[in-house]
């Protein structure tokens, strides 16, 4: 590991099965960008990979490795020449992977044929960035090791299109457990949100325009209840905070929406400054 | 039976209901369940979720068929868990908990072991879990200013709940004495040596590490 740029983890699908213990599922941000670059290199499902946040990674291979970069498009470059990302690519022992600043999008996968070695904690290589739990965040100096190439057929992979660069996000959510805590439920999505710098993997916090409590609750406080991963909490500001991969398991402001799963994975790819809007769909 | 089915996106529901032996009742009735990962017990919910959006019509109808039925009935079906742990009564706060409940420090002791408690849901602290259904003589509001640090392993009352803290960490729960049990260890499967749904029971020893 030569760059980690600003934050690069070991991540996978999680630990799900622990949140009434109180630990979050957490996991790859991104799950579909991270589940395509496994794919992409032969990778059973949940293979350790790491999830670069905006860019800024360089690794030098020990070996002949075959990678794949996905999620945020990082102009990849190995050895200084450019490598197409969501496709397989071969660096070669003491060749150097490089990823610039992404043009669009926040997160990026690098798959490894064969998977990073990683101790698991709780049965996962994920780095919950909330409770601590998992490894530590890589490291300059670092050395991953990289498993045996799975020994199962190379899967038929066809053509994979770039992630959407550039417009607007919209989101898709379905109104919640506590809509009812809204003064009007579509005031979610008559407006621009901005996502502000405190976002992170715990939540995305979005600013614009407070959202009004309904006149029957304005007095009422919400006994802490489970939360899911998309979940669109609503605190006592107005400002709504969507939950991330690493969300606490329980909340006490109402979550009045929750994103699809889609969006919640299209969410990991804001960066702070973005725009974005809601839309409510029924079903 | 009374409780509501709020919709929680494309892999969960909440389920609000009124008291808390419904949600302990609820929570222990679904969590075996195919396709479903995690149950989230809380005060007055319990959070069902699953592993895809494939399995929500059927967690739909499952749920809807168990809110149909007596759930005190079904309560009975899992066998949960029993945990006995081992307490030296010595906490900082026994004195004040005996002179809010009017009982002698012997007393507080004895009711604290004298009855099962259920651990109804976790939170606070991976690994803390909120145990119910104990002696109701027991129930004191907690330290009006919390403490900076308790120590791990520290046993609590609070409201109707007692509980042990997993790791060292601020709090405001009345201490009544101390475990040695490790409650929270990531090396264990599971981590937690309490789970919702389990049983416990608490007894008396002279010195902490036995």
């Amino acid at each position: 590991m030569l760059a980690t740029g600003p934050l690069a983890l070991l991540t996978d699908l999680g630990r799900p099965g622990l949140a009434h213990l109180g630990v979050s599922r957490s996991g790859a941000a991104d799950r579909g960008a991270y589940a395509l670059g496994g794919r992409l290199v032969g990778n059973p499902p949940s293979s350790p990979a790491i999830e670069v946040t905006f860019g800024g990674l360089s690794l030098r291979a020990g070996t002949t490795l075959m990678l794949a970069l996905t999620g945020a498009d990082c102009a990849a470059l190995v050895d200084g020449r450019r490598v197409a990302p969501q496709a397989p690519f071969y660096v070669g022992p003491g060749q150097t992977l490089t990823l610039g600043r992404p043009a669009h999008g926040f997160r990026s996968y690098v798959s490894v044929r064969g998977g990073l070695i990683v101790t698991p904690v709780l049965s996962s290589a994920s780095t919950d960035t909330l409770s601590g739990i998992g490894p530590a965040p890589l490291a300059v100096g670092d050395v991953l090791p990289v498993g045996p190439t799975p020994d199962h057929e190379f899967p038929g992979v066809e053509l994979v299109g770039l992630p959407a660069s550039g417009g607007r996000l919209v989101l898709h959510a379905r109104l919640g457990p506590r809509a009812d805590w809204l003064a009007d439920p579509a005031a979610l999505t008559t407006q621009e949100w901005t996502v502000t710098a405190d976002s992170n993997r715990v939540g995305v916090r979005l600013s614009g325009v407070a959202l009004a409590r309904s006149a029957e609750t304005l007095t009422r406080e919400l006994p802490s209840e489970g939360v899911v991963r998309g979940g669109i909490q609503v605190p006592a500001g107005g400002q709504p905070l969507i939950f991330g991969a690493d969300h606490p398991v329980t909340g006490g402001y109402p979550v009045v929406a929750v994103l699809t799963e889609a969006s919640s994975d299209a969410l990991a790819q804001a960066r702070p400054g973005d725009q974005l809007r809601l839309r409510l769909i029924d079903r | 039976m009374p409780g509501r089915v709020l919709p929680c996106g494309e892999r969960a529901l909440l389920i609000e209901l009124d008291t808390l032996p419904e949600v302990v009742a609820v929570a222990s009735a679904v969590r075996e369940w195919p396709e479903v990962i995690d149950v989230i017990p809380a005060a007055q919910t319990v959070l069902i979720v699953v592993e895809h959006p494939s399995g929500l019509p059927a967690l739909r109808r499952a749920v809807a068929a168990l809110m149909a039925r007596d759930l005190h009935s079904a309560q009975s079906a899992p066998e949960s868990r029993r945990i006995t742990i081992a307490v030296h009564y010595d906490g900082p706060d026994l004195d004040e908990v005996a002179t809010l409940t009017g009982l002698s420090r012997a007393e507080v002791i004895e009711a604290h072991i004298g009855t099962d408690w259920t651990a109804a849901f976790g939170g606070f602290a991976p690994g803390f879990c909120y145990l119910s259904g104990g002696d109701p003589r027991l129930e004191v509001p907690r330290r009006e200013q919390p403490r900076t640090s308790v120590p791990a392993g520290a046993v609590g009352l609070a409201g109707p709940f007692t509980g042990v803290y997993p790791r060292s960490s601020p709090g405001g729960w009345q201490l009544i004495g101390r475990t040695a049990e490790v409650l929270w260890d990531l090396t264990r499967t599971p981590p937690a040596l309490i789970a919702p749904g389990d049983t416990v029971r608490f007894v008396a020893v002279d010195r902490p590490g036995q």
